[in-house]
């Protein structure tokens, strides 16, 4: 018995909508940054799913590139986060309210 | 995939997804949400996805994982203490939440055609599939990726490094401080 895709596309839903509490509930910057992972990693679920429903190889690609966006994203918000702290000695959001009008 | 691997798989997807953000220490969400790539990887291989699932365990749950593991040590961060305040902002955000996943539901409840609808090509997902894809298809993208990378990590050390001795920012001045 196979697995109906739609029972794959709720699972991707559902991590998507824990990675939105998690950025929306979560103060500390890293957190929330693991929430952006979580939330791009349902996406490339999605992605997988429906291009074995498609039977093509198009959104294996799209998972790949997605993949390659995400470490190049983890690497500069890491460094903005490291530098954030170095002149803030915080990693929670609220404090780094310098940019707030 | 047997239905009952992939519920088992999605058990275990959602239970570690939500330790990300429940977990209080940085370093057990980072651990949860390793685990949660882990699984995700085993339903992409379960889908079909051979190459991009063993892609994901190495570069995802290997590289960028321990890259966030490293800066948690550089930062030293502990278990952070009860966040005051927020109700109404965890309130809204829990009710927003699960209106959304109740929506989602509702949209993809209506559809049920099974995984195996179409007729699966020999060789799909494999290493040679994916890389004839890549490089016909999709050639631009993959080369302008090669320069998105190299920016990325160009920009990132000129972001987190230090200033040197004779920058203006040096000397332990903070620039956070100065405004």
């Amino acid at each position: 018995m196979t697995v109906p895709y739609s029972w794959v596309m709720a699972l991707s839903a559902a991590i998507f909508v824990i990675g939105v509490a998690g950025v929306l509930l979560r103060r500390n910057v890293l957190v929330m940054f693991m929430s952006i992972e979580l939330m791009l990693n349902a996406v490339n679920l999605a992605f997988v799913a429906l291009a074995r429903r498609l039977g093509s190889m198009d959104g294996q690609v799209i998972v790949f590139f997605v993949m390659t966006v995400a470490a190049a994203e983890a690497a500069v918000g890491l460094g903005i986060i490291i530098s954030m702290f170095r002149n803030r000695e915080t990693v929670n959001a609220d404090e780094l309210n310098l940019l707030r009008w | 995939m047997p239905l009952a691997l992939f519920i088992f798989l999605a058990a275990l997807a959602i239970i570690s997804s939500l330790g990300v953000v429940i977990q209080r220490n940085p370093v057990h969400s980072l651990l949860a949400l390793v685990m949660t790539l882990l699984v995700i990887a085993v339903l992409f291989i379960g889908l079909g996805a051979v190459t991009v699932g063993f892609l994901q365990a190495i570069v995802y749950a290997g590289a960028i994982m321990v890259l966030f593991l490293f800066v948690i040590w550089l930062l030293n961060l502990q278990v952070e203490e009860r966040p005051v305040g927020h109700l109404a902002l965890k309130f809204f955000g829990a009710i927003a939440a699960a209106a959304l996943v109740a929506e989602l539901f509702l949209f993809f409840a209506h559809a049920h055609p099974t995984l195996a609808a179409k007729q699966l090509a020999p060789g799909y997902g494999s290493l040679a599939s994916l890389a004839s894809v890549l490089f016909k298809d999709y050639l631009v993208a993959f080369e302008a990726t090669s320069v998105l990378l190299l920016v990325a990590v160009v920009g990132a050390v000129a972001i987190a490094r230090r200033p040197g001795p004779s920058e203006p920012g040096a000397s332990g001045v903070k620039t956070g401080a100065a405004s």
